[in-house]
């Protein structure tokens, strides 16, 4: 059976944590919360996982199981987490309601900020992780709404902007990847401009482009890897009801 | 010693329009909303809320209690967006200080610590200093000797201020009547720096016991709030409800979600407020139980 477009994406979410070692892994969304876990059951068993709340888990046990079910190794409440996001020993996986074209991330509010058309959730910690840690985005509705020229908010800093803020901001800033439902990106383009890396199966450059509302550098464009079968044996293990497919619209 | 058992309106009674107010707990969880309630019912207004925003804010914002906040986020964890605070925020209701959540922890402990600020990197190139031109950087003073970085030469960081607060609010699975406190779920948030904050400290807790209780109520490594952080003890059982407050209770799923759905709607939600929040804290709690009833029916 080919994989599904969900599939793709973990496979390829998964792969921002190769070869991490031993770090915290802070997936937002449940497609890559199953490519931390996909990572840790293969590539990178040292990664670091929490339940979520204010514990270390020990494994990477499939997302349906039961807070109850789950063996904890170590306490992490909220106030802790810092000194782990301030040390640098953690990628977050984010997601973005915009994002353009230096990585710079918005899910405070769409709209102006005093009287915004869409309130969403708030800044968050994103201005602190992104500058603190290697910071990649998920974004599972690309198009000319999401891909933006110019976000309504700065929370998650992109490359110019981390620039402009002097060597307090750029030192551990670092923007390794973005994957959407489309496509690959990174920073690779002109004074890191967001590149398209690969396009997922099915999917055209020109597609790419054209749910872009900014100008994407396109070099070596390949097609996404398609998971293993290994792989896809341990994506319905770790998600059996198969939610992965509910995070992409159709 | 000091009895610190108190009400809930002696602690209201307290509290003055235009004052600064912290209020503990985090998203949906463990909020100590039986004085958020008590606020809801008092003629107090221009309050400035400081929260990790729950319900707390949605429901002091729409009620023109609270004029302004401070916060890095408003969720009710499950349900991520709180209706009340998207339809405040956009008919451009409320004064609002978006900051970092980490920011956040280094106000509240800069306050508790008595010093102007504390640097971060956290906000550097956001619009969190766009947005707040009150929010300075400072410049890394160490510039040659052996506490040079050379890495971190020629540094501006964000010089978090102290976010002073003029009283705080937190809920507690436990509290004995000396004044100490504990949490004996998960995580202590960032409670115990809402009190270190703050000039007026309130404790509401599941439970009051003796002084010395405490450990007997769980591992006294838990009991992280001493009296030397407290003012006022006030006992409010189920006081978090809807918020969850773990071990004692889950998050009460339906009512939040019940409540969700009311604050869609002008006319449902003046029933929903007719019905739940009109009262007192007991009156409160009568309306829940009744709730539960009919939907386990």
């Amino acid at each position: 059976m080919s994989p599904t477009r969900a599939e793709v994406c973990i496979a390829a979410i998964a792969e921002v944590w190769r070869d991490a070692g031993e770090i915290m892994a802070s997936p937002f969304g449940t497609i890559p919360m199953v490519a931390s876990r996909l990572a840790k059951r293969t590539f990178s068993p040292d990664l670091v996982l929490t339940d979520g709340e204010a514990a270390i888990i020990v494994g990477a046990p499939p997302i349906t199981t039961k807070p109850q079910d789950l063996v904890r190794e170590a306490s992490v409440p909220y106030k802790t987490i810092f000194s782990v996001v301030w040390s640098g020993r953690r990628h977050i996986v984010m997601q973005a309601s915009q994002i353009d074209r230096f990585g710079n991330q918005n899910l405070s509010a769409i709209g102006p900020h005093n009287q915004p058309k869409v309130q969403l959730i708030g800044v968050r910690g994103a201005p602190g992780n992104s500058v603190n840690h290697k910071t990649s985005y998920w974004v599972p509705d690309h198009s000319t709404r999401t891909f933006v020229e110019a976000v309504d908010t700065v929370c998650g800093v992109g490359y110019d902007r981390a620039k402009k803020a002097g060597v307090g901001a750029t030192r551990f800033h670092d923007l390794p990847r973005v994957v959407s439902n489309l496509g690959v990106f990174d920073f690779s383009g002109p004074d890191h401009a967001m590149a398209l890396v690969s396009v997922h199966p099915g999917v055209t450059i020109d597609d790419v482009v054209a749910a872009t509302g900014f100008e994407l550098h396109i070099g070596d464009v390949v097609e996404t890897p398609s998971p293993t079968e290994e792989q896809m044996a341990i994506i319905s293990e770790l998600d059996p009801k198969g939610a992965r497919e509910r995070e992409i619209k159709a | 010693m000091a009895d610190k058992r108190s009400t809930i309106d002696e602690a209201i009674s307290r509290l003055s329009s235009g004052m600064t107010i912290g209020i503990g707990g985090w998203g949906s969880r463990r909020k100590p909303m039986a004085i958020v309630r008590a606020l809801l019912n008092s003629t107090l207004s221009d309050l400035t809320i400081v929260s990790y925003g729950g319900p707390d804010v949605g429901l002091l914002a729409n009620a023109g209690i609270a004029s302004k906040v401070i916060a890095g986020f408003v969720t009710l964890d499950s349900i991520a967006l709180d209706p009340l605070w998207r339809q405040v925020r956009q008919r451009g209701g409320i004064d609002l200080t978006e900051v970092d959540e980490g920011l956040f922890y280094l106000g509240l402990q800069a306050a508790a610590w008595r010093v102007p600020f504390l640097p971060a990197r956290a906000g550097l190139g956001s619009d969190v200093l766009v947005r707040n031109p009150l929010l300075k950087t400072v410049a890394n003073p160490y510039v040659d000797g052996p506490f040079a970085d050379p890495a971190d030469v020629g540094a501006e960081l964000l010089a978090m201020p102290a976010l002073r607060l003029d009283a705080a609010f937190v809920h507690a699975n436990a509290a004995d009547t000396a004044g100490n406190a504990a949490f004996t779920g998960p995580d202590a948030y960032f409670d115990e720096l809402f009190l270190g904050a703050a000039d007026l400290r309130v404790v509401t807790a599941e439970t009051v016991v003796a002084e010395g209780g405490l450990s007997e109520v769980g591992p006294l490594a838990k009991a992280t709030v001493h009296r030397l952080l407290t003012d006022l003890i006030i006992e409010t059982p189920n006081g978090a409800h809807f918020t969850s407050c773990a071990p004692n209770y889950d998050r009460d799923e339906a009512f939040q979600k019940a409540y969700v759905t009311a604050a869609s709607d002008a006319e449902t939600w003046a029933a929903f407020t007719t019905r739940f929040l009109a009262g007192s804290e007991a009156d409160y709690q009568l309306a829940v139980a009744a709730f539960k009833e009919e939907s386990q029916s």
